[in-house]
């Protein structure tokens, strides 16, 4: 399955808008999953390149968010291996993918109703904080000063994202569009090396998909943080991402730059829907 | 500041900055809420920004008499340019942030800015697409490194970087710099300010040291501003009050300026600074106002009540003791109770705990907004001022102010009415010109230096305070010759919370009629408190219920219209509710929100016909322009009404005298 990759694919490169697109970040081989006898994924492999934004497309119950599922190590597959970094990962607890610079959005959004935008940003960094459970309490010494140390580091992720005037809103008030806006805040928090997000632009309007367009691209940018994006729409795909993976049925149909995924005759079959044997 | 001399050290902007780090040490000059925290900085930090930041305009080769545009929100650094800009013998030209491209090329062209500062990306942008029509700008400098990795540098440099290298120069500049200091006095170029332009093309007022230092000189002393005093610096920089307040006063006084976040939590900075000396335009007062009473509405009874109560007091004390007049000790005893227990919080949460002045200018303000806020003990006072005049003409002095007047003269200003009712003024502050305008100049400025306001106005015999009534070029006459002032109408209609613009037509017609604007907050609320269900502007606008409640505040408006003899003919005799919000986008309004009576006349010709041609609704298609400069189109069916108009105190008293006659 890996005859599409030849040595130049792991020459890093620069886009024509100046970003550093370096090596092979996470290799997914011949990945399959399974639950109980439905397939969810049938033997796909491809990569994440350092620095890229890679989305995953396809038509609904293609296997989208089981696929980012495995990157993120929620699942584990009966079949294949994912490589991060050049090893092998093991099954992995929620907590250690974290530690491993992993940080995800979800499509039916997951934030803590009751708190604050604020606070729930700063549950972003929890995995980062050290002192025990007594001295936050007392917020005494080392906590005071290891708070203040990550609320900075969560003022800078606000200001990029231009919530400010919501830091004290609790989110259950928020309409949709900034609920994602603040998940993605959290995911930010995080720090993380590789960003995955499940359809952040679901049910946005145009605006707010512009919106959210900018700040991928500008986090991508600011940052060089690698992201993995599932998304429907096309429009917004196409202009987003280096390189798009596009699944029908649990199968990889399409695999390379919007352009040529564009053409790409399976494709459009799966979109136009053209009858599957 | 005390002094009445200005010392003859004292005569640039510059030299007022270096005696303040001198005199003012270390009192806070700026702050800005960055990262969720106030960032402050004192005179001298202040100083040693703007002389890093001059040394590094210097090492680009800026040059005596260049412009330099500055375009962005209210931040320290924007303002440290403006003063560093001075320092090289260069113009600095604060511009709109929100204008689009096409207006900034005009600009950018016409002020022929060498040098633009930029606030972020989004301005750079904007500069970039204006120079597809002018060729002016040799450097971009920006304040926000944000976005800006992609962009050829070349040509452009953050803010912080030509500080850096200005530092890194300055043993070599430094000299030239204080030399260039030196050069700068009374007569040279403080500042250029585009006026919004109402009518025709923006023109560029300039305005000299003297200007600007005498006109701080004398309205810091008229309110007794001092060194400890904060402002909230949150209007636009390219207006001429943000620059007399923020640059002009503050460099003056020494006095601290405060910059929010941003525009959306200009709010929540505004109760965390807690100002002393406050600026707004009506609008302001007017939302915050209506967000109080939309909150009251919602809470308990018990609050509401002792809400009542207390406002119900206020209203009777407040303004009193504000202007010194006696109150008996009854009321005191309650006045006291009540700032204990709600006008103090509520002042609190208004972010007024702390106002010792504040002013309102632009339009006319409601007296029931205007009576609110003094009867919470803000002293709250009307200015009327424009750019040529360095903002100040008149302004109310404290215990003589009222809602209808906008006070008398400023010190140091003279103002006369000419025959045709027209406002002329002359003071220290009048401009020096129109930048390359020798004819507008001329035509706005006499020899004797004195300016025509373009405002119909008289003084009252009584008191001595001046009202202007309307534009003079706006006020007409009606078919049957009787008077025609649009505003005074449309102000009155604007003091209902549901209606936020208003146009009235008439000149030349047989009756008058009007396009009125929803107030969306206050329409919105209502709306949801009926169970009243929409899905946009255009539908709640459209909704007959509110076209009901709109007709009956037509119809109030008629009623108070018709007390006044000359102007009972403008009483509204049909009315309808536009289809979309009135917008500078669309060029409907000028930045600052006035409303541009030719261009709304051409837009909505159609409607207009359908008024004044008895249809009772009309169909209709509008070009609407999107913040990103694309455009759309906007359909829509817009019903008319008609309104009640009653007859004028001299007909009904000739009807009565008629009738007696006929009884007879």
């Amino acid at each position: 399955m890996n005859e599409h990759m030849t040595t130049a694919d792991f020459e890093p490169y620069t886009t024509a808008d100046g970003r550093r697109i370096g090596g092979v970040m996470m290799d997914l081989r011949n990945i399959t999953l399974r639950f109980g006898g439905v397939t969810a994924i049938k033997d796909i492999s491809f990569d994440i390149r350092e620095g890229e934004i890679r989305a995953i497309i396809g038509p609904n119950g293609a296997g989208k968010s089981s696929m980012l599922n495995v990157i993120s190590g929620f699942y584990v597959p009966q079949e294949g291996e994912v490589w991060f970094r050049g090893k092998r990962r093991p099954a992995l607890r929620p907590y250690q993918v974290a530690r491993l610079g992993i940080a995800r959005t979800f499509q039916n959004i997951a934030l803590f109703d009751g708190m604050t935008v604020l606070d729930n940003i700063m549950t972003g960094r929890l995995t980062m904080m050290k002192s025990g459970l007594v001295s936050q309490a007392l917020w005494w010494g080392p906590a005071q000063r290891e708070e203040i140390e990550h609320r900075e580091k969560v003022e800078r992720i606000i200001d990029f994202l231009e919530i400010q005037n919501l830091r004290k809103t609790p989110v259950g008030r928020l309409p949709y569009g900034l609920k994602k806006r603040v998940e993605l805040a959290r995911a930010l928090a995080a720090e993380p090396s590789l960003l995955l997000l499940d359809e952040p632009m679901a049910g946005m309007n145009v605006e707010e998909k512009e919106d959210m367009s900018r700040f991928i691209l500008d986090v991508n940018d600011e940052f060089g943080t690698t992201i993995a994006l599932i998304e429907h729409d096309m429009g917004v795909v196409m202009d987003l991402s280096d390189r798009v993976v596009v699944m029908d049925y649990g199968r990889k149909i399409g695999d390379g730059t919007p352009s040529e995924v564009r053409n790409n005759q399976a494709v459009i079959d799966a979109y136009l829907g053209v009858a599957h044997d | 500041m005390t002094t009445t001399q200005p010392d003859a050290g004292l005569r640039s902007i510059p030299a007022l900055v270096a005696r303040n780090a001198a005199a003012h040490r270390d009192r806070p000059a700026f702050r800005e809420k960055e990262f969720g925290i106030w960032q402050s900085w004192t005179w001298s930090q202040s100083l040693d920004e703007i002389r890093a930041l001059a040394l590094g305009l210097l090492d680009l080769r800026l040059n005596r008499g260049d412009h330099v545009a500055i375009i962005g929100r209210n931040r320290p650094a924007h303002y440290w340019s403006m003063v560093a800009v001075q320092m090289c013998g260069a113009v600095p030209v604060p511009l709109y942030q929100d204008a689009v491209a096409s207006e900034m090329a005009y600009v950018l062209g016409h002020s022929g800015a060498r040098f633009v500062i930029c606030g972020d990306q989004e301005q750079v942008d904007k500069v970039i697409e204006a120079e597809e029509s002018q060729h002016t700008v040799d450097r971009i400098i920006y304040t926000d490194k944000r976005g800006m990795r992609k962009y050829d540098h070349s040509r452009m440099t953050s803010l912080a970087d030509v500080q850096a290298q200005g530092r890194a120069a300055r043993s070599r500049l430094e000299a030239e710099l204080d030399a260039r200091i030196a050069e700068l006095d009374y007569d040279s170029t403080c500042v250029m300010l585009y006026t919004s332009g109402t009518t025709g093309k923006p023109k560029g007022v300039v305005l000299s040291n003297a200007n600007v230092i005498e006109t701080a000189r004398n309205s810091s002393a008229f309110d007794r501003l001092q060194a400890t005093d904060d402002v909230l610096a949150y209007l636009p920089m390219a207006w001429v009050g943000d620059f007399i307040f923020s640059v002009g006063q503050a460099s003056w006084c020494g006095f601290c300026v405060n910059c929010p976040e941003g525009a959306h939590t200009m709010m929540t900075d505004l109760r965390e600074i807690g100002p002393t000396y406050f600026f707004a335009p009506p609008r302001v007062f007017e939302g915050q106002l209506t967000s109080v009473m939309i909150r009251m509405e919602d809470a308990g009874r018990v609050k509401k009540w002792l809400f009542d109560r207390s406002m119900a007091l206020a209203r009777r004390v407040g303004p009193a003791l504000l202007d010194g007049r006696s109150v008996g000790p009854l009321d005191r005893l309650g006045y006291a109770a009540s700032r204990l227990f709600v006008i103090g919080p509520l002042k609190n949460t208004l972010g007024f705990s702390r106002i010792r002045v504040g002013y309102t200018a632009g339009e006319a303000i409601g007296p029931e907004i205007f009576d609110f806020y003094r009867s919470l003990g803000i002293n709250l006072k009307q200015l009327y001022g424009q750019t040529e005049a360095t903002v100040f003409i008149t302004q109310q002095p404290d215990g003589q102010v009222r809602s209808d007047t906008v006070g008398v003269p400023s010190p140091g200003v003279e103002v006369r009415i000419s025959d045709t009712g027209e406002v002329f003024y002359r003071s220290p502050g009048t401009f020096v010109e129109y930048y390359k305008n020798a004819d507008s100049t001329a035509s706005t400025k006499d020899p004797e230096g004195w300016v025509a306001t373009g405002d119909a106005g008289f003084f009252e015999e009584a008191t001595g305070h001046l009202r202007i009534i309307d534009r003079a070029k706006d006020v007409g006459k009606m078919a049957d010759g009787s008077m025609f002032a649009p505003k005074y109408v449309e102000n009155k209609l604007k003091f209902y919370p549901n209606i936020l613009e208003a146009v009235v037509v008439g000149n030349g017609r047989p009756f008058c009629t009007a396009l009125i604007n929803i107030d969306l907050t206050a329409v919105g609320n209502w709306a949801e408190r009926n169970n009243i269900a929409y899905a946009s502007y255009q539908e709640l606008a459209g909704h007959p219920q509110v076209y009901e409640t709109i007709g009956q505040h037509v119809e109030e408006v008629n009623a108070s219209v018709a007390q006044d003899p000359i102007l009972s003919g403008c009483q509204i005799a049909r009315f309808l509710v536009l289809h979309k919000e009135l917008d500078a986008d669309d060029g409907e309004m000028t930045r600052t929100r006035k409303i541009k009576r030719g261009v709304i006349s051409e837009r909505y010709a159609d409607l207009i016909d359908a008024l004044y041609d008895g249809r009772d609704s009309v169909r209709t298609e509008t070009e609407v322009t999107y913040e990103d400069g694309r455009k759309g189109k906007l359909r829509a069916t817009v019903r008319i009404e008609d309104a009640r108009v009653l007859p004028s105190p001299r007909d009904a008293a000739q009807q009565a005298a008629a009738h007696k006659v006929a009884a007879e």
